[in-house]
């Protein structure tokens, strides 16, 4: 897999860590390979929408990668009960039902971005840098961390 | 079973197998099934409820899907690792969840269903008013196979047609 210039928390210079939510653990191991290639750092795992809220709570993530389209309980909805709990969680919807009203209702309940399956890795590398902001920085540019 | 509902599959599994497969993919044959069918290899099925409702399945020859699901891991997997399982199913999902983004636009409502394995030799043929279209998508790792019964959910179309949509 390609690799990109690392992405790390400006605060400290520590890896951004994840939290990737995805019923699919083949979906799942694509994306922690690809937030690897990011610099990144995988926090916790989840199957499910009640999982990733307790895992949530349990690894307070820089961001959450989450698909839509769950057991128990779907993504969008535990993306709202996050966000309603901690306003500044940087949730990521990724999924392959990426129509307008999906999208819609996904920003509307708090996350923060869409990404459509299959994903593109350097469409999630500049996702996920648009979302961090100045929160995060590339490692070699101006004004990176150490 | 109009082509309507057809293309956006054919599109959908094309884009999906092209990037992810990273070589060209040639859409071969397309034949119509009336007969149950009969399964080649590992197989997922996704249901589809809604304005629009049935199944799609894909089936890939057992070493079809192992090379393909080896490339996706980035890893040699042996034929009786569970993510070739996952890794079929994740694709026809993609491919149904980027088909059901290009319905929706043309106003059709659905409900997507988690993948299932389908683990008989002879799956059902849906129903008697259903008939399926087997595509098959010549990849650089092998033939994929996908099947398509899809109809008109009649009474959801005549809501609709009520309701002046």
């Amino acid at each position: 897999m390609e690799q990109f210039a690392a992405v790390k928390r400006s605060k400290d210079g520590q890896p951004v860590r994840y939290l990737i939510v995805d019923d699919s653990v083949f979906a799942r191991k694509n994306l922690a390979r690809m937030i690897e290639s990011f610099g990144g750092q995988l926090a916790a795992e989840a199957g499910d929408g009640l999982t990733a809220i307790s895992e949530f709570e349990r690894t307070h993530p820089d961001i959450v990668l989450m698909d839509i389209t769950m057991p128990q309980m779907e993504g969008i909805e535990a993306a709202e009960k996050i966000v309603q709990a901690h306003p500044d969680a940087r949730v990521v919807m990724v999924s392959s039902v990426g129509y307008q009203e999906n999208i819609v209702a996904a920003l509307q309940r708090g996350a923060r971005h869409f990404v459509q399956k299959p994903v593109k890795p350097e469409v999630l590398y500049e996702v996920i840098k648009y979302v961090l902001g100045e929160d995060g920085a590339v490692a070699g540019s101006a004004g990176a961390g150490a | 079973m109009k082509m309507e509902l057809i293309q956006p599959f054919i599109n959908a599994a094309d884009a999906v197998l092209s990037q992810g497969l990273q070589g060209t993919t040639k859409v071969g044959n397309l034949s119509m099934e009336e007969a149950a069918y009969r399964r080649k290899g590992v197989a997922g099925m996704v249901a589809l409820t809604g304005d629009i409702e049935g199944r799609i399945l894909l089936d890939l020859e057992p070493q079809t899907a192992v090379r393909v699901a080896s490339h996706y891991a980035g890893t040699e997997l042996p034929e009786s690792d569970g993510l070739i399982k996952e890794t079929i199913f994740e694709l026809a999902n993609q491919v149904v969840g980027n088909a059901i983004c290009a319905l929706n636009d043309q106003g059709f409502h659905f409900r997507v269903h988690p993948p299932a394995l389908v683990t008989s030799d002879e799956a059902d043929k849906s129903s008697e008013d259903v008939e399926a279209l087997m595509i098959c998508f010549e990849t650089p790792m092998g033939n994929v196979f996908m099947n398509v019964a899809l109809r008109y959910n009649q009474r959801r179309m005549s809501d609709h047609a009520a309701a002046g949509r």
